[in-house]
């Protein structure tokens, strides 16, 4: 079955093309169940290859599919390995249960088979990226993301600001794509292929610390705008203008790890970096820490849930960066399913309460709505990272990594534990102010449970979010054997002490039990604390991070455009209309000449004629 | 007395210069024609006197050409005057002023 692992990529493409071309004959809701049969039918086909793997810890295989640009000896090729085993099975396991999802949520939608369409071809697009076995290919899938990610965010184009948000993510993607191709030029120069086997295996004796660390910083630039890090994270929070199962699919669960992805498979080059791997680490937490104090004063449901992707997102950047690649893809995998669930959750609420997503206007729905309540609260508890939910155990071992390398790392350490504590209090005020107290709702908001197709998927991920943390925990290291023969190369973090995982597991649990109680306390009152004095209302503009690049990037960069706008006018316009009055006016100038007499024009040759004689004779014919 | 090639080309200057004029003075197309080929056949008696007074034949080819040309030029001009005829019943070619610039 492995050599089919083609298809996991193949299927979903079908999807897209038949929906893109047949959709609108095909029509609701059978396009929906359509494009939801292909993912799952990439599920199974992986399902087998995945057992394969983990039962023979058999040796990861490339897929030649055909030779795509011989002059530079790529290939479309596909490596099926661990890692990209883990993320198949991610994305292709919770892609399905969101197209599932979207068949309730898009209904009556004008153009549901083009968004079905949409999915399909970015599920196609992230496998490009998972599975490829070189960097061309991976690009390819990685600007392939994106560009489904566009399409998506933008997917209501008739509302303006969903339009520009689309318009901005692709954008500020476009920064980040720029330093993840020039790190492509720099590996092709260095080792003259772009192949991750050979790459990773002969990097060791080809490139130079400094290479190195250009290579590694450049990828950073890349992951950075595909993961939304500082600075390039201000895409994200305006993308959830998309449909909710797009914040769900692409920008929460899947397409945003692309960067944490691309970097732990360059795992190899970090290693021989370690300033690149401090300089990470570091833009992991301050992103870590940023996002999740904005997260505090959001009042909009999906803001809130877009920062705490942004902050979780910054935990996997410090993983990478403390070299504790295991744990990063950890967290990204019960990441994923917690934040989905989250993200579908949230969808479910908008939906029941026709399209409010202000926070402080909902309150109470736990009894209206308990399928989703109950799901929403073990993803809570989940990203809170309380024992023993998923994200406790993921979480734990990032920080247990990066307090293991000593050092300038305990500060890191240090402020990755306080975003612990921000994280319980962001998301118990969330859960609270939703579902607890006393309903705050508009008139005429009359909530109901959702239809099974949406709360389904909600049970079947709610169902790994609570266990999914015993792949990978001290006990039982499943997850890390698994990966073991993706990060072969790679020097592995040598095992802490029992005494020291236990007791900074007990002080993060301590922390994050302060959050939650705090949150429950000051939300939970009948009467919402006013949160719009200064701090709150910085927080909630996000600190003016996009008035600042509006004012800095993109202001200057309008007034370039401008000026350019203008010499076209002028200059380029000029020259081209000064020579077009130029033969224009000569034309005017002789036009007398053509008087349409036609005797003058034989005296005209008459006496030119004699002219012409005059002159060579004069000359002697030699001129 | 002997006729020597320069009688020959007097004459055939003469008969360039009445073309000329011809060209020149007359408005009736017809007879404009007419004083063409009388240019063109001038030129054609050059042609031939410098083509034997110097004993290369290309001059009498030369003329052959000029006289299929002629014939040629002929067949479509007047064509295209009696055309004109059929329109407006004179030949008068200051009055065909309709494509001037």
């Amino acid at each position: 079955m492995t050599d089919l692992i083609w298809l996991v990529v193949a299927l979903p493409l079908v999807g897209a093309v038949v929906n893109l071309l047949f959709g609108k004959r095909i029509g609701e809701p059978v396009a929906g169940w359509f494009a939801f049969g292909t993912v799952a039918a990439a599920f199974l086909v992986a399902v087998e290859p995945v057992l394969t793997l983990a039962r023979n810890s058999a040796e990861p295989s490339t897929h030649y599919l055909f030779s795509w640009i011989p002059i530079l000896g790529v290939d479309a090729e596909l490596l099926w390995d661990p890692l990209a085993a883990v993320l198949t099975m991610v994305v292709t396991g919770v892609g399905a249960l969101i197209h599932l999802y979207s068949i309730g949520y898009m209904k009556g939608d004008e153009r549901f088979p083009r968004f079905f369409a949409y999915l399909n071809l970015f599920i196609a697009s992230m496998m490009i990226l998972v599975l490829a076995a070189n960097y061309a290919v991976m690009f390819v899938g990685w600007e392939l993301v994106g560009l489904s990610s566009y399409l998506l965010i933008s997917f209501w184009f008739t509302k303006p600001s969903a339009a520009a948000a689309g318009k901005k993510a692709f954008v500020v993607n476009r920064i980040g794509d720029w330093g993840f191709l020039v790190a492509l030029m720099l590996i092709f120069a260095a080792f003259g292929t772009f192949d991750f086997e050979t790459v990773f295996a002969t990097a060791e004796g080809t490139l130079s610390v400094g290479m190195a660390t250009a290579i590694t910083l450049l990828l950073f630039v890349g992951a950075a705008g595909k993961s939304a890090q500082i600075p390039l994270y201000v895409w994200l929070p305006d993308a959830m203008e998309g449909p909710t199962p797009v914040s769900a699919l692409i920008h929460a669960a899947t397409m945003v790890t692309a960067g944490v992805f691309m970097m732990a498979r360059s795992a190899v080059l970090f290693e021989m970096a370690p300033v690149t791997g401090g300089i990470v680490a570091t833009v992991g937490v301050a992103t870590a820490l940023l996002a999740a104090v904005i997260a505090i004063a959001q009042t909009d449901i999906k803001r809130v849930l877009a920062y705490s992707t942004i902050s979780q997102l910054g935990y996997m950047v410090l993983a990478i960066g403390a070299g504790a690649y295991t744990a990063g893809i950890f967290h990204l995998t019960t990441h994923a399913f917690f934040k989905a669930l989250l993200f579908l959750g949230a969808g479910s609420v908008i939906h029941a309460m026709s399209g409010e997503q202000d926070m402080r206007k909902m309150g109470g729905l736990r009894k209206k709505m308990p399928i989703t309540f109950i799901t929403m609260a073990a993803a809570w508890l989940a990203i809170s990272g309380v024992f023993p939910f998923s994200g406790f155990w993921s979480k734990d071992e990032i920080l247990i990594a990066t307090f293991h390398n000593g050092g300038f790392w305990y500060i890191l350490w240090a402020v990755g534990m306080f975003v612990a504590l921000l994280t319980a209090f962001y998301m118990t005020r969330l859960i609270v102010l939703t579902f607890m107290g006393s309903p705050r709702w508009s008139e005429g908001v009359h909530p109901h449970e959702s239809p099974s197709s949406m709360t389904i998927p909600l049970i079947v991920l709610a169902f790994f979010t609570t266990t999914a943390g015993v792949f990978n925990t001290p006990f039982r290291l499943v997850f890390e054997n698994f990966l073991r023969s993706s990060f072969e190369h790679v020097a592995h973090i040598t095992e802490s002490e029992w005494a020291l995982i236990v007791g900074l597991a007990a002080l993060t649990l301590v922390l994050v039990f302060v959050g939650i109680v705090f949150a429950w306390r000051r939300y939970s009152t009948d009467e919402l604390p006013l949160e719009e004095d200064g701090w709150w209302s910085r927080a909630l503009a996000g600190f003016g991070v996009d008035d600042f690049y509006g004012r800095v990037i993109v202001a200057p960069g309008k007034q370039i455009a401008n000026a350019a706008s203008s010499a076209d006018a002028t200059v380029i316009d000029g020259i081209a209309h000064g020579v077009a009055e130029g033969v224009r006016s000569a034309g005017t100038g002789l036009r007398p000449a053509q008087s349409g007499n036609v005797r003058g024009y034989a005296a005209m040759i008459a006496v030119a004629s004699v002219l012409l004689i005059v002159v060579m004779v004069a000359f002697g014919g030699g001129f | 007395m002997i006729l020597t090639a320069s009688w020959f080309m007097i004459l055939a200057a003469a008969l360039f210069s009445i073309g000329v004029a011809g060209v020149l003075i007359r408005r009736n197309a017809l007879v404009m024609f007419m004083s063409i080929e009388l240019m063109l056949n001038s030129v054609n008696l050059t042609f031939v006197t410098v083509s034997k007074e110097l004993g290369l034949i290309e001059g009498q080819v030369a003329a052959m050409f000029v006289m299929v040309v002629a014939a040629a030029e002929v067949t479509v001009g007047l064509a295209i005057i009696v055309a004109v005829f059929r329109r407006r019943t004179s030949a008068n070619v200051d009055e065909l002023a309709e494509l001037k610039g």
